[in-house]
């Protein structure tokens, strides 16, 4: 009904015109966390949105620079708590491709089950709180309820609900046993369903189109410029998806689509998560057919010291690539550890994004961007 | 008897089941609001206190009351501290001239209709100077919202109140009850043969009155994901309590005055069993009803944008209220006309 460059209106610098700050956060109930962001408006117009950062910084990286490898591993599923697998994989896989150990096949389909999984969850907790962000209260149970069945899974698996520490250096903490996979499967049984139950009720919703189609839009251009990845670039047609640009694990052995949407808006990002879950669940159907038997731990020495030398490895984390660094010296203990966490990319480009929009609206693209605080701060 | 035959003791007397009947809706409508949205959520609301959570809405009352009435230095006090009375007592004054069976009434006015209106617009005078007053952004931001908001919608309301009156030829409420009497198909809303677009006003009445009391999908003045709690952001204990009532009162009344305008007030549906209490009992039927599907629409929907919410009032809600003016107008005087040339 309303034209996008109808909402936006920027001003030229006009002196005499009058703006006021606003200060959104860092406990505001649209900031998800502790992100304060810095409004310059004029009305309900934003002139200027400057996110303000570090409120809830924990010094991973430099943690990670006084303790082993091995004791590092619990910081990574920390630092973007809702996709704990993805990060815990980035580092595991760093170290096992620096020190050249062994995974065994098992071990790999494991991880990519459960790292799906997590990616289901991750995008749950989403897809709730971006409903919340739009003033509908609903969705969030029911996304929580599928979820909860996902926390359950792993929970048998490593019992941990939420800062998973699944994966360790060569393989697995535990076997897959029987009740996970045959549990895995009800669940995917379970999800499609309700996949297409959430498309009828919420996402073909007027209200909700009309929240979203072509609002807070967000170029691929932009998403190179400030190294936007994940569902931000692919809803801005571009399909960058690290498990195809940089295969890791099973993933080249497993058959799966990218979803790619081209409109750019928080439309696109939306629908990319919600065919991403569907693609998902058709990875993990592909794992449980495919997992092979056989031992789920490879030959790792008891004390481990990477060679020297700097090594990376990236994974497609449910906010986009996250990317682990790590430099050693030869010694026991880490000489660096560089984390590059998708959000706090995806954040960068929302003051460009969000200049001339209606507070409403920047909310909404904010929400779209699916923004974890602590992934951001890290 | 005779004592109550006197006039002075009987509005008394009404003045405090009036205030009993909102300050009773408003504690309960609160609770039947967090059980409905606990069944369309899957989880059980509050059952914790007494039996299902029924003294639930005491037990948020005594907490609101314990808590002490801040006033954030900076602010204006007397208007701070008048919004919530302001915000109150438009509703309590609706409902004296709101029939809820042939005799039971408050003060029944000729021209009650024009009343309800009159002091309806009072609300969102009290939601914009609580907002104001409270001298925080967010809440001034709000106070904007919600007058624009209610420019936009008083008129197709009104518009579509227009139309209705010149079906009925009255603002007597219970005098416009009075001519829908005899079954569902003489209730305002099925009168196709006056106007072929009744339904429609209906909902146009509907959707109007959910903005007027800043009911979801149109929420904008409290909007939380945005707004933090909006005109409300400074308000603590019993004043944001008394503001949170008064959106309960609002829909008791709007709800009550759809139903006497559009669903046959306390007539019955089926013709028969009308008089006397069941009449009252069948406009509680009808209000609750309607009071519910406000219930069930505030938890399905997400809240609309604001710029969509007053393109929907400009651009569809008032060409289509102004049609059916025209349109009944039309249907009205064509026989006449006919009548003289023929």
């Amino acid at each position: 009904m309303i034209a996008q460059k109808d909402l936006i209106r920027v001003d030229n610098g006009d002196p005499t015109k009058e703006t006021f700050v606003l200060n959104l956060g860092p406990q505001h109930p649209a900031a998800h966390g502790v992100l304060r962001v810095l409004l310059t408006m004029d009305g309900e117009w934003i002139q200027r949105a400057e996110p303000i950062i570090g409120y809830i910084h924990r010094m991973h990286e430099k943690m990670g620079e006084n303790r082993t490898w091995a004791k590092f591993l619990p910081n990574t599923s920390r630092i973007d708590y809702l996709s704990a697998m993805h990060y815990t994989h980035a580092f595991v896989g760093a170290v096992e491709r620096a020190a050249k150990i062994e995974v065994p096949e098992r071990a790999e389909y494991a991880r990519v089950i459960t790292s799906e999984l997590n990616r289901i969850s991750s995008h749950m907790v989403w897809w709730g709180a971006l409903l919340l962000d739009l003033g509908g209260f609903t969705p969030i149970l029911y996304a929580f309820d599928d979820r909860e069945k996902i926390l359950d899974l792993l929970e048998g698996l490593c019992g941990a609900r939420l800062t998973y520490c699944y994966y360790r250096f060569g393989g697995l903490y535990n076997d897959v046993d029987d009740a996970f996979l045959k549990g895995t499967r009800d669940f995917v049984t379970h999800m499609r369903p309700r996949l297409k139950m959430y498309r009828e009720l919420v996402t073909d919703n007027i209200i909700l189109r009309k929240r979203l189609m072509g609002i807070g839009p967000i170029s691929g251009e932009m998403c190179r410029k400030y190294g936007a990845t994940g569902p931000v670039i692919r809803g801005a047609g571009v399909a960058y998806d690290v498990r195809r640009a940089e295969p890791y694990s099973v993933y080249p052995k497993l058959s799966f689509k990218i979803p790619v949407h081209p409109e750019a808006d928080s439309m696109a990002r939306y629908l990319v998560r919600m065919d991403e879950m569907e693609e998902s669940l058709h990875i993990i159907e592909q794992a449980l057919d495919q997992i092979p038997a056989g031992p789920f731990i490879g030959k790792v020495p008891r004390v481990l010291k990477l060679p020297v030398g700097d090594t990376c490895y990236a994974v497609e984390a449910a906010r986009g690539r996250f990317m682990v660094r790590i430099v050693s010296d030869g010694k026991e203990i880490p000489y660096r550890i560089k984390l590059r966490t998708p959000s706090f990319s995806n954040l960068s480009l929302y003051e460009e994004a969000s200049k001339g929009m209606i507070l409403p609206d920047a909310l909404a693209m904010m929400g779209s961007l699916d923004l974890v605080i602590p992934d951001i701060d890290r | 008897m005779h004592l109550l035959s006197l006039e002075p003791i009987r509005i008394l007397l009404y003045l405090f089941g009036i205030c009993a009947f909102v300050g009773a809706n408003a504690a309960y409508l609160v609770l039947a609001e967090r059980k409905g949205a606990g069944r369309i959520q899957r989880r059980p609301g509050p059952n914790e206190a007494g039996f299902g959570g029924i003294l639930q809405p005491i037990a948020d009352g005594i907490k609101l009351l314990a808590k002490q009435v801040m006033v954030p230095p900076g602010t204006d006090g007397l208007l701070f501290r008048a919004a919530p009375l302001l915000v109150m007592a438009p509703p309590l004054m609706c409902l004296a001239v709101i029939p809820f069976s042939d005799s039971l009434v408050a003060r029944n006015l000729n021209v009650g209709l024009l009343f309800v209106f009159s002091f309806g617009s009072i609300n969102v005078m009290a939601l914009m100077l609580g907002g104001w007053a409270s001298r925080n952004k967010f809440a001034i931001i709000s106070a904007a919202r919600v007058v624009s908001q209610s420019v936009a919608y008083e008129i197709p309301m009104l518009l579509v109140v227009i139309t209705l009156l010149m079906v009925t030829g009255t603002m007597d409420l219970n005098e416009i009850i009075g001519q829908q009497a005899g079954g569902i198909w003489h209730w305002n809303l099925f009168k196709v043969w006056v106007n072929p677009l009744m339904p429609v006003t209906f909902i146009i009445f509907f959707i109007c009155m959910l903005a007027e009391t800043n009911r979801a999908p149109f929420d904008m003045a409290e909007a939380e994901s945005e707004l933090v709690a909006g005109a409300f952001t400074e308000y603590g204990g019993m004043g944001f309590g008394v503001f949170f009532m008064a959106e309960y009162a609002n829909i008791v009344v709007g709800c009550s005055l759809a139903t006497v305008l559009f669903l046959g007030g306390w007539q019955s549906p089926i013709g028969v069993l009308s008089g006397g209490l069941w009449g009252a009992g069948w406009f509680l039927l009808k209000m609750y009803g309607l009071i519910f599907t406000v219930i069930w629409i505030r938890w399905t929907f997400p809240r609309t944008q604001f710029y969509s919410l007053l393109n929907l009032s400009w651009k569809i809600l008032i060409p289509v209220s102004l049609f059916t003016l025209l349109l009944t107008g039309a249907m009205m005087k064509l026989p006449l006309v006919f009548n003289q040339l023929f």
